[in-house]
């Protein structure tokens, strides 16, 4: 086989990514396969974040709210919570839409603010709609306050659900590795979107506009309905995944969309590499990863050369990460995969 | 005023402070269609921001202008731009890590109208305007002179390649009328040469010409007619000529009383 032709590697690619779940189960367990399916969960939210702050450059810190809508729309519609139990295939793109409109309703407020200020308005709105989810158990109870809300349907389309483990042709399939199938073909979705709308007319307005705000409405640019649309993708694409998050989880509260998640899933997009789809996915995985992995072996790592336990994983983890963000600044401020792959792409177009 | 109908923009006792600062004072003027306008001034005379009102960056305090028909108080730049009014900026503003070409392609935004539905999909229609984009911005690259950089970033061009780009992507939104903020700026006397070459070759294209410009010779030997501006306030106005030995010109550039 031939690795260079695009068609071959697009094949392997599709080989690797369908057993992965599989290999990561024998080599490192279960848990890990779980670790996947919140990557791709994550690189959902990194490409959505990537259209707004990426493609359009509006610095966006309260990004967490719209996979709070996403995932609270799936939650209340498909709970005990009011009895209701719709189907996924309605939820989803119910929260999706929600989500899309609270993106337009979150961006109007913002759009003469540019930089830090548009930053500081965008994580008070974040902080917003977590406080309300926390505060809606009274008078009324929506939400279930603090507690949040459990019980949540998993999903399922028809009657198959991927919640449980299935049998075919003797081999079990465990409901995290259906749930990595279905993230996953979400995820590619997503990227789908991206790319496509990356290179197209309205991708160009969204970097003309980080690029120079007034030479793009000097040449025509709508610049407010460029920037809420935007807003409206990259919110959809959160939507999405928290419509997932929480029929993956069955249990979604207020404190999964803390300031915290905002800021992780911007490291993935700047790490990675701002503008640039494979940067934003490598950039995502690394920083699901690379924690997790922390976690697991900074105990017996310093067990084995200490003989004791002297920093507490947990702290250590963060310390590390830390760390990385700061070499990747200094080594590569433009991310550890960034933007220029596709124009180069452009060019060989234009040699063919 | 003579003649107003064959006047593409005129403006109106035009009018902008800043605070108590009176940028411009009671400006009237006009356009015709397919000349060369000039517009002079010592430095704070208030140009740019006469640019900025026509081009509805900033908003006038008094009076109007009307333009291809149309009269405005208040806009906005993309209506202005829709309206058919493109510009350049004094210092250079363009899309730095964008390619020439995307720059243009830009430009062709106005005049486009694919939107998310096309561009996921990329039904026939989507390409064909694609299509329609790329070649008419390689075109209007070559038409500007810059026929080798189509792939380089526009930060990497040399200054007075971004000069031109910057009015390679004015054109792309098939403007009436040309608003250039001192395109000669910062360019050697070859380069001014090829400028001249060029805005003379637009103007044939019928397109209208409205020109900032500090270049005494470029302005005298480009424009047709000229307006000069001082504190804000319009001082003189005619062809070149006569506007030169104007002593109310004379002593604002070289200050002193109007004798």
């Amino acid at each position: 086989m031939k690795l260079h032709r695009p068609a071959n590697r697009h094949l392997a690619l599709a080989a690797i990514l369908l057993v992965l779940p599989f290999i990561i189960d024998a080599l490192f367990g279960h848990g890990w396969v779980r670790i996947a399916d919140f990557a791709l969960l994550y690189i959902m939210l990194a490409l959505g974040l990537n259209i707004v702050v990426g493609y359009a450059g509006l610095l966006d810190l309260g990004y967490i709210a719209f996979f709070a809508v996403g995932a609270y729309t799936y939650a209340l519609l498909g709970s005990p919570q009011f009895g209701l139990h719709w189907p996924m295939w309605v939820t989803l793109p119910l929260g999706a839409i929600i989500a899309c409109i609270f993106g337009v309703l979150l961006g109007a407020p913002t759009l003469k603010l540019r930089g830090d200020y548009l930053a500081i308005v965008t994580l008070g709105f974040g902080e917003i709609i977590r406080i309300f989810l926390n505060n809606l158990n009274a008078p009324v109870n929506i939400t279930n306050g603090p507690q949040g809300i459990s019980g949540i349907d998993a999903l399922q389309v028809g009657g198959f659900s991927f919640g449980e483990s299935h049998q075919w042709l003797g081999v079990r399939v465990d409901d995290v590795h259906l749930h990595y199938y279905l993230f996953l073909a979400f995820t590619l979705l997503v990227i789908f979107v991206s790319r496509r709308l990356e290179d197209s007319r309205i991708g160009r307005a969204w970097v003309a506009i980080r690029e120079d705000e007034v030479a793009a409405s000097a040449m025509g640019i709508n610049t407010r309905n460029i920037k809420l649309l935007a807003f409206a993708m990259g919110a959809t694409f959160g939507g999405i995944s928290g419509g997932l998050f929480a029929g993956f989880q069955g249990f979604v509260s207020p404190e999964s969309f803390s300031l915290m998640e905002s800021i992780m899933i911007l490291c993935m997009v700047v790490l990675g590499g701002m503008g640039n789809i494979g940067g934003v996915v490598l950039g995502g995985v690394l920083l699901v990863a690379l924690p997790e992995l922390f976690r697991h072996a900074a105990g017996p790592v310093q067990q084995m050369l200490l003989g004791k336990v002297v920093v507490d994983p947990e702290s250590l983890r963060m310390l590390m990460f830390g760390l990385a963000l700061i070499l990747v600044m200094l080594w590569r401020p433009a991310g550890l995969w960034p933007s220029t792959q596709r124009r180069r792409e452009l060019n060989t177009e234009e040699g063919a | 005023m003579t003649n107003v109908s064959d006047a593409l923009l005129t403006l109106d006792k035009v009018g902008k402070r800043f605070g108590g600062l009176t940028a411009l004072t009671d400006v009237s003027l006009h356009i015709k269609r397919g000349e060369i306008y000039g517009l002079i001034g010592p430095n704070g005379a208030g140009k740019t921001t006469l640019f900025n009102v026509v081009t509805g960056l900033y908003q006038l305090d008094s009076g109007a202008f009307d333009f291809a028909g149309q009269r405005y108080t208040q806009s906005k730049p993309h209506l202005l731009a829709q309206a058919g009014i493109a510009r350049t900026f004094q210092n250079i503003r363009l899309f730095s890590n964008m390619t020439a070409l995307e720059n243009v392609m830009v430009g062709r935004h106005l005049r486009t109208s694919t939107g998310i539905w096309g561009a996921l999909t990329r039904n026939a229609t989507a390409r064909a305007e694609e299509r329609h984009i790329v070649q008419r911005a390689r075109e209007l690259l070559d038409y500007v002179g810059i026929t080798t950089a189509h792939q380089t970033l526009a930060k990497h061009l040399s200054y007075g390649e971004q000069r031109r780009l910057e009015i390679a992507r004015a054109l792309a939104t098939e403007p009436k009328l040309l608003a250039l903020d001192e395109p000669a700026a910062g360019m050697n006397a070859t380069e001014t040469v090829a400028l001249k070459a060029l805005l003379q070759k637009v103007r044939a294209d019928g397109i209208t010409v409205l020109l900032i410009e500090h270049d005494v010779k470029l302005i005298m030997g480009l424009c047709d007619r000229v307006a000069v501006l001082d504190y804000g306030k319009k001082i003189a106005e005619g062809v070149p000529e006569e506007v030169r030995r104007d002593p109310a010109v004379i002593a604002a550039y070289l200050g002193g009383e109007a004798t």
